[in-house]
Formats: C-alpha cells, structure tokens, sequence
C-alpha cells in the first residue's frame, strides 16, 4: 500500500478543478463527505465493516472508538491513503473513490506530525502551495497568515526540530489549513500532547473550525475529548458504526451497550434484575449522576425507580462521591453524589442500608452490541 | 577474593583489560602500518641496489607532481572513480526505493540478499568474466548486433563499467538503509499536500535520502580510487593510481615511491570526507 503514494501512473500535481465545479459558495445541503457500503480489511482483518456514513458541511464530526475500531482506516480511506475492498467516498457529491491523495480537495493533520524534517517551518506550511505553483508573494502572505492563525507568527524560519511538541502540532495544522482544503481530516492530532495543552489545543481547535467554517472530521479515542469538541460523534467498534449522535443524544441516550459503556460511565439494568427492580425484561442503563440515595423506606414519586441495597465502597473524588450498591440480586450499581450542602453525607457510609432511585425517564433501553448487526455479511469481499 | 570479585568493583580496569587486545591490533595492524607508509614516502630506494635508503627526502613527491604522465593517471583514477559513484547512485537509487518502500516484508528480505550475493563471490572471478563479456564477440557484443552496437572494449569505460558493478551493493545497502528510516507518513504527507509522485520523489525523497547516499559514495568512490585489478584486467593499455603503486612496489621495487604514490588517494579521500561531512553522510554510515 505503499507503493500507491509514489508509483501513481497518472502523474499530475496539479489538483483537478472539476472538485469545486458546481459547488456554489455555500453549499450546504451536500454532505461534504458520504461514505457509502465501506469494507477494508487486510488480508484475513475486517478493519471496516460496513460503513455508511454522511458528514455535513461545516461540522465538527469526531470518530470516536477503541484502537483497532477502525476509525482511523476510515479517515486514511478519505484521504485516499488507503483504497477500500468494497464501498464508495463522495466528497462534495464527487465520487473520489478511484482518486489519488493528490486529487483530493482534503488534508490531513497526522498523528505524528509528518513534518518534513529537511524543511524550514515555513517550507513545510507553504509545501502544498508551491507543489501547485503559487507564485512567490502569494505564498509568502499566505504562510504569514496561516502561522498567525495557529499563534506561530515569526516562526517561520525555525526547524520542526526546534519546536515542542504543541508548537509542530500547530505548525502541522498550518500546513493543512492553508490550502483552504473543504475538509480537514484530523487523526489523534492531541495524542502526544500532555493533558494542560490538550485542553487548550481542543478549545483552540474548535475555535478555529467555528471561524475557517471548514468541515472537521477528528478521530479520538478519548470520550471526554469528543464530547467537548464535536457537532456531532460517530462510535466505532469492531469496523461497524454504533451510533451517530450530538454529544447530548450519545450520552443521554446511548442506543447500544457498547456506547452506553465507552462514553461516560454506565450502571447496566439486565434480566432478572430489571424484571424485578422495573417490572420489565430488557436490557437498561442508567447514568450514576441521576440516581439518589436516600434513607431505606423513604417515600417514591411517582415516575421514579427504586431499589434497595447496601454500600459496599465509597470513594471520595473532590467535588463527588462515587458509592457501589450492591443490590439483593448480585447487581452493582455506581452512584455520583454532589457534594452539595443538601446532600446526606451519614448515608454515604460503607455497610449502611439505604436505598437507590432515578426517574424512569433517565431509564434507557438498550440494544446488545453485535444484536444490532445480525450475523456477518457472507458476501464479505476477501482481499489480499 | 575471586578475580571476578576484585574486577567488579573496578569498572575501569574491567574495561581496559577487555578492551586492550582490539585495541592494539587495531593500533598495530592498522594506524602503524599506515603510518609506515607515511614515512617510507620520506625515504629514497637506492636505483642500482633498489635497497631502501632511510634518509629523508622529498624525492619521491617531486617526481610525483613533476611527471605529466602522474598527473594524468591521478586524474584519470579520479575521474572513474567519480563515474563510478555516479552510475551506482543512479542505479542503486530505484533498486533501493522499491525494496524500502515498495517490496512486501518477504520480498525485502530476498532483494537484501540478491543485492549481497555478488559479494560472496571473489572479486577475480566477477572482473574475469566482465571481460569475457566485454571482450571481442563476448555477451555484450552478441546483444548489442541486432541494435548495430557494439561492445565499448577494454579501457576506460570497460573498466567504469566493470567497477560500478563490483561496488553496487555497497552503494545500494546505505542508500536502502536511508529510505527505509525515511518515515511512509512523509511521503503520505507530500501526497496529501497536492504533490504527485515526481514531486514528492524530488522534494521530499531525494533531498531525505541524499546523505544516505553520499555514505555510499564514499565506499564506491574509496574503492574505486585504490582499485588496480579491475584495471589491469579490463583496462586496456590505462594506468590508475593502483596500477601505478603495484608495478613500483613489484617490477620496480621502488617501495619509496609507491607509497608516496599511495599517499595520493589517502589525501583525496580526505579531502573528499571533509566536504562530504556537512551534509550529515558520516552519522549515517
């Protein structure tokens, strides 16, 4: 797969116009990309397994999964890094499925930076402008402005090398932003960012998408990372697709368990426990926030759960409590207490009785991942 | 107290006891009989007796620079030694490109050692049958018919020819080496950024790849430069440096003078290393 970076036969550096032909200024009702039947595997590996996927003009789209989910194979197919074993990608409603990475109106924010090391900062930001022979002025104004829209004006004539890890990043993101691409493809650009500069990276990311107005398809693995940032989140696991969501809809009402356990923390209501506690069979989450802890026998509302149980560990988290609930059936349930003045905190006491309730509507139904996807696909295209 | 025990606590004598008997064979063998060469270049050989007279004269070095003839023969061992550099950097460039990026993990490993095969075999064999190819009617000659081509015959181009195929894999190796530590996310980059294949091949390929290859250079160039069998056997009527040491150290037996002579592709080499040595090519040796 290499081979096809360097060995394109049909040589041509100049990207073909046709990619903005059609497309008015504002197009907005286009998916800016679709991604329709995706398969990818390596030989007997189904890194993809059936994506279909439409991502809007101008959002902040994350692709959020587990490493090995394949989120990234999917983000290297939209580049065109990689080519799929079955499916097709439109950009703009163009088919680009059969283009090379260099015919794409795309660019990509690696992981590890990709700079060219033998290049100046400003050699790298101005690279995709001089591949496509924008004279000298041009490309001299357009570097200044695009180190000063990532901070980094005045380092143009610094080596990669000499820049910290943030500051390549930033140099990284310039190189791509200045080609005015209609879609950044961003893989784990904060990975190798310690934890202060990744929060300020995610806000300043997401400030500079609100301004370039340009599409963000971000891939993460970080839950809190794509709930802070994101428009909208597709969960990846095992090459499929979960769900596609807002951040609100994901976490509130999670479809599967898979997505229900990946993005926040979840308490799992299943069987004979869920029979009993909520007169239905099924299969149920509940997020530890919604659920109160009272005195055994207090009083229910009406259109709330309850249960009884006994704490079994308490640990103390600053601003929260978490308690585990061992309930009569064998099941645990993780329950986050403010500590807010209202709050009864002799209750939160490991051995002590008490008892649990939430309103049914935080009550969700889940589907068990894999029930969701009924058997493999037969018809699975094998390749080499 | 055992030895081992004594030794433990004395990292340095460990050291040195460990390290002295490389040290001196390298010290003896290698910079000493160098240095021998250095001085004998000092001394003078008798001409009726041919015996070595140790007295110190600057002889020899007149003679070097004061004959045409040596001047020619350094330019000339200079000039095919830089053709032979030249070929092999064009020819080992794709091979290694395609093996470092292209060939799957199996096909690497075959190519390395197709590429180190002709090693194992004697340098004799390898010159004798270029010029069973070369010669009048041989292979070359045979090919080239049809094409009104002709073989070049033995000389100068013969024994470029003959010299850049017993130095390739030394020049393929780095040149692999280099490309193989060249990151595939750079050129994924240059891709991504609007480049094609001959631009990224231009600007981000070959500019990685150059001290990798200047590191090659210095085998085939080094070699190239102190060869006198390829010569002899391939050459023609032409003299190079080498020729020119052989034949005062055996028929004349002029020792004096032919290590002064040797000297000559010493100081090229030099003077070579210290221009190469800022484009990083000595790190990646």
């Amino acid at each position: 797969m290499n081979s096809d970076l360097i060995f394109y036969s049909t040589v041509s550096d100049v990207r073909p116009s046709s990619v903005h032909a059609g497309a008015g200024p504002e197009a907005t009702d286009t998916p800016a990309i679709e991604l329709r039947g995706l398969h990818k595997s390596f030989g007997p590996v189904h890194a993809v397994d059936g994506v279909d996927l439409e991502i809007r003009d101008g959002e902040f789209f994350s692709m959020l999964g587990p490493s090995g989910s394949g989120k990234t194979t999917v983000l290297r197919i939209i580049a065109g890094f990689e080519s799929p074993t079955a499916g097709r990608v439109r950009l703009a409603g163009h088919d680009v499925t059969d283009r090379p990475p260099f015919a794409r109106d795309v660019n990509t924010v690696f992981q590890d930076y990709a700079l060219f090391p033998h290049m100046s900062v400003a050699g790298n930001v101005e690279y995709g402008l001089r591949v496509r022979k924008v004279d000298r002025a041009e490309r001299r104004r357009r570097v200044e402005e695009a180190l000063g829209t990532v901070r980094l004006a005045g380092y143009g004539d610094r080596r990669p090398t000499q820049l910290s890890g943030g500051q390549r990043q930033r140099v990284s993101l310039a190189r791509a932003i200045i080609n005015r691409p209609k879609v950044l493809l961003l893989d784990e650009p904060l990975g190798a960012l310690d934890l202060k500069l990744r929060r300020e990276m995610q806000i300043e990311l997401k400030q500079m998408q609100r301004e370039l107005g340009i599409t963000f398809v971000f891939v993460t693995h970080d839950q809190e990372e794509a709930l802070t940032m994101s428009d909208r989140i597709a969960v990846f696991n095992d090459g499929r697709i979960e769900q596609v969501a807002t951040p609100v809809e994901l976490y509130e009402t999670p479809a599967t368990t898979f997505v229900a356990g990946f993005v926040g923390t979840s308490n799992m209501l299943e069987g004979e426990a869920a029979r009993r506690i909520l007169g239905e069979p099924g299969l149920f989450s509940v997020r530890p926030e919604k659920i109160r802890i009272d005195q055994p026998g207090t009083t229910v509302d009406a259109g709330r759960c309850a249960a009884e149980g006994v704490v079994e560990e308490i640990a103390y988290l600053g601003s929260t409590t978490h308690a585990i609930v061992a309930l009569g059936t064998g099941v645990t349930l993780t329950v986050q207490q403010q500590n807010a003045d209202h709050v009864d905190s002799a209750l939160l006491q490991r051995g002590r009785a008490v008892q649990l309730s939430w309103p049914r509507a935080h009550l969700v139904r889940l589907v068990a991942t894999g029930e969701s996807h009924p058997g493999d696909d037969p018809t699975e295209v094998e390749s080499s | 107290m055992s030895v081992a025990a004594a030794l433990h606590r004395r990292p340095r004598l460990r050291l040195g006891l460990l390290l002295a008997p490389p040290m001196l064979w390298l010290g003896v063998a290698y910079l000493a009989a160098l240095a021998a060469l250095l001085v004998t270049a000092f001394w003078t050989a008798n001409s009726f007796t041919g015996e070595v007279e140790r007295t110190w004269s600057l002889e020899n070095f007149r003679e070097l620079f004061g004959i045409g003839v040596y001047k020619t023969v350094t330019l000339r061992t200079i000039g095919i030694a830089a053709l032979v550099t030249v070929v092999d950097a064009a020819i080992a460039f794709p091979i290694a490109l395609y093996m470092a990026k292209v060939a799957s993990p199996r096909a690497q490993r075959l190519l390395v050692v197709a590429v180190l095969m002709p090693l194992w075999a004697s340098y004799l064999v390898k010159a004798y049958a270029w010029r069973g190819m070369l010669a009048e009617g041989g292979l070359i000659d045979w090919i080239g018919k049809p094409f009104h081509a002709s073989s070049p015959g033995f000389g100068v181009t013969a024994t470029i020819l003959t010299l850049a195929y017993l130095w390739l894999p030394y020049m393929i190796l780095p040149v692999y080496a280099g490309l193989e530590r060249l990151p595939t996310s750079l050129l994924e980059a240059s891709s991504d950024l609007g480049a094609g294949p001959a631009t990224t091949l231009r600007r981000v390929v070959v500019p990685m790849a150059m001290p990798a290859v200047v590191a090659g250079a210095i085998f085939t160039f080094s070699l190239s430069l102190g060869d006198y069998i390829a010569v002899t056997i391939v050459g023609g009527a032409n003299q190079m440096l080498g020729t020119v040491v052989y034949a005062n150290v055996g028929a004349a037996g002029n020792l004096p003078f032919a290590a002064a002579v040797a000297m000559v592709p010493v100081v090229i080499m030099l003077l070579f290393l210290a221009a190469v040595r800022r484009t990083g090519a000595l790190e990646s040796l």
